[in-house]
């Protein structure tokens, strides 16, 4: 076992659970995992949630967060096996020979120290270094990481940097004991398109440099294989599939992998545009109340029947805005908004009950989007009543063939919202919206909190219900995968303007505008070697320029 | 100007405007009344001419908004009035029993402060197994108990039965010494440290606990950091203004405490003088002591606040 | 339904003290102010099976009215508390704007100052009734109940299924009772429970300061008071009553926990 950094042998994970007003009982998360890593490899770890893959990486340093407990098998490290280790022994472990990087760095730095305090800690504390050539070394990773100032970026407090920056710096953190091992923990999810693929190419740059092995955790297969050099396929705390990430990515053998792989591969013919839009925004400009600036510059679109418009930006783009202002909630400051063939009222209280009929609505957040105190049939039966009078066995017997087209049979009807997965949840939610025979269904990023494959379903489900229904979509999303996957037209966002609109063709055939490009190419394929390609394309083009 | 001078300052002038406020409304409180004041102090039988000297004397012949001003200049001044029923001056009268509040309130937050930071530690130390039990019980009884029956059961055992302090404050002179003064309120203070240990403790191990479960300190753990080092460098920072917090609500809640505590044990301090003027209704003596009071509370309060303010780390270092 | 056995307990010693305040006549074996003995402060005997009081009175029957006492006052207090604190809360939280404003900071005025303070400011100048100090303690008490309630309903304005339902098109009604109320009833009944016990505790301190309840009628508080001078000669007598307002108040307070929690965990709690 020369070379041998991890080797993880029948690794069982199970935690207490206190569910309020029951008994505690006991759960299981991991059942026997076994995983192998070399000196200066990658291994990614992915899953969907609940798969038990953050479990299994802060296993490595012994550690069980919030109540969960190792109950069985070993995590050897540098020949040793953790489990069996004493407590002094342990804390050599961590932030010596294994370290970590958190989902959220903003949380996971601690406020009121400055950065560098943080990033050289555990190196002094562990007397590898002294506190001078510790901050060196950190001033050196921050310049290897992309950090602006990186002779100066530490005396900065963690608020007074920006999320994409401090990622980098908790990645800074880890490198500066000079482990053997990183544990990676969804290191970008939480960042914007663009932002992500720095910071990955940073981390990727840095593990090379430095040589450090590494565990990478995501739910993101195509991010996975960016940095990995081996995959492990992990679902409700078993190993699906263990393989080198060539083999996981070009020839899946496991179904459940081939699922993953496949992901937002769904086809859709885009659909030419009708000589009549079913919705026209035009020149809308807005701003929140009570705040000066506009959210929203002079933004024009098209809907036409039966059609996707997508509009995609991420965070502070302004695309949730243009769902406020078209439904009413957010009346504009100026613009017109045309729908159906009538001018709608910009307030939300001056619109027709046919008016409101006609444009629903689905949220991001199923489970908040239902009211926690009514069964699926109330929710779904009282837009019927509402708009159409409909009740009793009338009422309920369109309920249920809503709940069949959503592919939810009638035995949810008595269900409460908490009985549902999240999947369910949301197919509820566009059953609510379809009750109300509406002409357009605004979707408010209804995607992006599920796990990719129920995402997938959803969308299939939607394009299905469009084809039945000849109802419109404003699809708003951060995702572009989603994007191409349904839309018919797009509207690129940023910073409260339309930068890019047409047809989807259009939109996505070059040439690009700068934002455009860049967020088109910031988008993780799920091939070998992307993220090289991008970033030499990058480099080519700034030297050309 | 920094934002945080800023933030100070408006949160200062915020508690002088609620003290102005509350200054308003203790005054109306008296006043703002269905009925003549005079009558209801002296009762259906009171003859004409007494009822026009108490007018008088109250000034109620005057407008209320200039008997307001009045009074409230004469608080500026010092000028507190005199008590309608002794006709002392109500300033040197409340100036002695002020002290000896002070004194009783002084005493019982040394103890209780410290015991129960310490009692809140030990609890989140020993999360969910029994010495944080015990505690969590403990508060569930004191906050259900009235302040006078741990006065009296202490007097009752501690004073009567034991006889190791005296069982009244009768004895208590502010001018002995130290410790003959704190052997005749050892019961006093025993009870309003009581009074408030429980629920500073608990608030204390809320606090503590909110700051050891977030990420950082994770972080910290994931470090290899020995626990003390935990504590001393990443927990303790970020713990000081919700501890402060807590401690000066819990002061602020002894304001109330010392009113039941003073009339159980006989002390010679503002709440009984209080008290018994409510019940001789002398209203200038209750408007007093009332501001008086509400003013201690304001003030603890935006202490809370100004620890708070400074404590953020956010507004200490601005982007 | 499975109960636990501090709330158990707790139901236990609540619902027998209601009953002995409703049937408090057919229980007191003496009259409540009817002097039994020449001799004050009897020790327990089987005549007087808590002994008598500093007149003379039988003590365990003077309790049982002054339990009833209590408990009316503080039940009605609460009730005032109750509809005024979460009619106006609701109210301000779903109306917003200056209302919300106006109602918010009244509210914080009324609370920067202790409310046993101020009770007793208010009532050095009216006259000390039990409709009177009702309703002084119902509405001081009300602001607790405002704010809780107001930041409940705002909570629950924001959610995403509301905001559903405002795009619907719902009347104001609709969203209040069938989106609002039910998803916060349950902490508002939790409340209800703490409520009653600072009543409870309210009212006793009230008259064992000699303003609340007066002779001859008296509540815990007020026999607590009358009986006080003994504990000096060594005589209990005031324990009892006082223990009577504990054992009361911690009994609601088991009952609340219970009822917070088996709440919480309903089908679609708060999670």
């Amino acid at each position: 076992m020369s070379d041998n950094l991890l080797k993880v042998r029948g690794l069982k994970i199970g935690a207490t659970v206190y569910p309020p007003g029951e008994k505690p009982h006991d759960i299981k998360i991991v059942h026997g995992v076994d995983c192998d890593l070399e000196k200066g490899k990658v291994l990614g770890l992915i899953g969907e949630s609940g798969a038990g893959k953050s479990t299994i990486g802060l296993a490595t340093m012994a550690y069980g967060r919030g109540g969960v407990e190792l109950t069985g098998g070993e995590v050897w490290v540098n020949d040793r096996d953790i489990l069996a280790s004493a407590q002094g022994d342990i804390r050599s472990l961590r932030g010596g020979e294994v370290t970590y990087v958190s989902q959220s760095a903003a949380a996971s730095f601690n406020p009121a120290k400055q950065i560098m305090e943080q990033v050289t800690e555990a190196a002094i504390g562990h007397g590898k270094f002294s506190k001078k050539e510790a901050e060196e070394r950190a001033v050196t990773l921050f310049r290897k990481l992309g950090l602006p100032d990186p002779e100066n970026i530490g005396k900065r407090y963690p608020h007074q940097v920006s999320g994409g920056q401090l990622q980098r710096c908790m990645t800074a953190l880890a490198l500066c004991p000079e482990p053997d091992l990183v544990v990676f923990d969804e290191p970008t999810t939480a960042l914007d398109v663009t932002t992500q693929i720095d910071v990955l190419a940073a981390i990727k740059e840095a593990i090379r440099d430095t040589g450090v092995a590494a565990l990478y955790i995501t739910h993101d297969l195509a991010v996975v294989a960016q940095v990995s050099d081996d995959i492990m396929v992990l679902r409700h705390g078993n190993t699906v599939e263990y393989g080198t990430t060539d083999q996981i990515i070009n020839a899946p053998q496991e179904e459940y992998t081939q699922a993953l792989v496949s992901v937002r591969s769904i086809e859709h013919e885009e659909k030419q545009p009708t000589p009549e839009p079913l919705l026209t925004v035009q020149n809308i400009t807005a701003r929140y109340k009570g705040t000066k600036f506009d959210v929203l510059h002079d933004v024009t679109v098209d809907l036409h029947p039966g059609q996707t418009l997508a509009v995609v930006g991420e965070s502070g783009s302004g695309k949730s805005t243009l769902a406020r202002v078209i439904t009413g909630l957010l009346p504009p400051r100026d613009g017109t908004i045309n729908f159906a063939g009538r001018m709608l009222s910009k307030d939300l209280g001056n619109r027709t009950k046919e008016d409101l009929r006609e444009l629903q609505m689905i949220y991001q957040m199923a489970d908040v989007a239902m009211n926690p105190r009514q069964t699926v049939g109330t929710i779904i039966g009282r837009p019927l009543e509402f708009y159409f009078g409909l009740k009793g066995a009338e009422k309920r017997k369109r309920v249920i063939e809503l709940l069949d087209e959503i592919e939810m049979g009638s035995e949810f009807i008595d269900r409460y919202p908490a009985e549902l997965s999240g999947g369910q949840k949301q197919r509820v939610c566009i059953a609510r919206a379809l009750a109300a025979k509406p002409k357009l269904i605004i979707c408010d990023e209804v995607t992006s909190a599920l796990d990719p494959l129920v995402a997938d379903g959803i969308l299939k489900l939607l394009l299905q219900l469009q084809k039945i229904e000849d109802v419109a979509y404003l699809f708003i999303t951060h995702d572009l995968a989603t994007v191409k996957a349904i839309a018919d037209s797009i509207a690129v966002m940023y910073q409260g303007k339309v930068q890019r609109y047409g047809s989807k063709s259009h939109v996505l055939t070059p040439p690009f505008d700068d934002y455009t490009d860049l967020l088109l190419s910031s988008v993780p394929e799920m091939k070998l070697g992307w993220l090289e390609d991008v970033i030499a394309n990058r480099k080519m083009e700034s030297a050309g320029n | 100007m920094s934002p945080i001078v800023k933030l100070l300052a408006q949160r200062i002038a915020l508690g002088l405007l609620l003290l102005f406020l509350v200054s308003i409304l203790i005054f109306a409180g008296t006043i703002v009344l269905p009925g003549d004041v005079a009558q209801s102090i002296l009762g259906q039988s009171a003859t004409p001419e007494a009822l026009a000297n108490l007018r008088a004397e109250l000034g109620l012949d005057e407008p209320p908004v200039a008997r307001y001003f009045n009074w409230l200049f004469g608080v500026f001044q010092g000028d507190l009035g005199t008590a309608l029923t002794s006709g002392q001056d109500i300033a040197t009268a409340i100036g002695k029993r002020l002290g000896n509040t002070l004194f009783l309130a002084f005493w019982a937050a040394i103890i209780a402060v410290p015991l129960a930071i310490f009692l809140g530690l030990l609890a989140v130390r020993y999360r969910e197994r029994w010495p944080d039990k015990l505690i969590s019980a403990v508060t569930l009884a004191s906050i259900s108990v009235p302040e006078f029956l741990i006065g009296y059961i202490l007097m009752f055992f501690i004073g009567v039965k034991l006889g190791w302090f005296p069982p009244t404050a009768i004895s208590y002179r502010p001018d002995a010494d130290l410790l003959t003064k704190l052997s005749a309120v050892a019961l006093p203070i025993a009870v309003l440290t009581l009074v408030v240990l429980a629920h500073m403790m608990r608030m204390t191990r809320a606090a503590i606990l909110n700051v050891m479960q977030s990420a950082y300190i994770e972080t910290a753990e994931l470090k290899g950091l020995r626990m003390f080092t935990i504590i001393w460098r990443h927990a303790f920072p970020n713990s000081v203004a919700p501890v402060v917090n807590v401690v000066m609500l819990n002061l602020a809640y002894l304001v109330v405490g010392v009113v039941v505590v003073e009339v159980v044990f006989v002390y010679p301090g503002m709440g009984g003088y209080l008290v018994d003027h409510v019940s001789k209704r002398d209203i200038p003596v209750v408007q007093a002591c009332g501001l008086i009071f509400a003013a201690v509370y304001i003030g603890l309060n935006l202490i809370a606040d100004v620890v708070s303010i400074l404590a953020n780390p956010r507004l200490r270092h601005p982007k | 339904m499975r109960i636990p056995p501090a709330a158990l307990i707790g139901l236990f010693f609540t619902a027998l003290y209601f009953l002995m305040a409703i049937f408090a006549p057919l229980i007191a074996p003496y009259g409540m102010a009817e002097v039994v003995s020449n001799d004050i402060w009897l020790p327990p005997s089987s005549e007087f099976l808590l002994g008598t009081d500093n007149l003379g009175r039988d003590l365990l029957s003077r309790m049982i009215y002054g339990g009833r006492t209590t408990i009316f006052i503080a039940t009605a207090a609460t009730l005032i508390s109750f509809t005024t604190g979460s009619i106006l809360g609701f109210f301000a939280a779903v109306v917003g704007d200056w209302v919300d404003q106006a109602l918010s900071r009244f509210v914080d005025l009324i609370m920067s100052i202790p409310s046993l303070i101020l009770a007793l400011v208010i009532l050095s100048v009216t006259p000390i009734t039990v409709g009177v100090l009702i309703v002084i303690m119902g509405f001081l008490d009300a602001t607790r109940v405002f704010r809780l309630a107001r930041a409940v309903a705002v909570d629950i304005n924001v959610m995403d299924y509301v905001e559903a339902a405002k795009l619907r098109g719902e009347g104001r009604g609709w969203i209040i009772f069938r989106e609002i109320l039910p998803n916060a009833l349950s902490p508002l009944v939790a409340e209800m429970g703490l409520r009653f016990i600072f009543m409870v505790l309210f009212i006793s301190t009230l008259s064992f300061l000699g303003l609340g309840v007066q002779p001859p009628a008296a509540d815990w508080g007020g026999i607590v008071k009358e009986n006080a001078e003994g504990i000096t000669y060594g005589i209990g007598a005031a324990l009892y009553p006082a223990i009577a307002i504990s054992t009361l108040a911690i009994s609601v307070n088991l009952v609340a926990d219970w009822v917070l929690n088996r709440t919480t965990s309903l089908k679609g709690g708060r999670g």
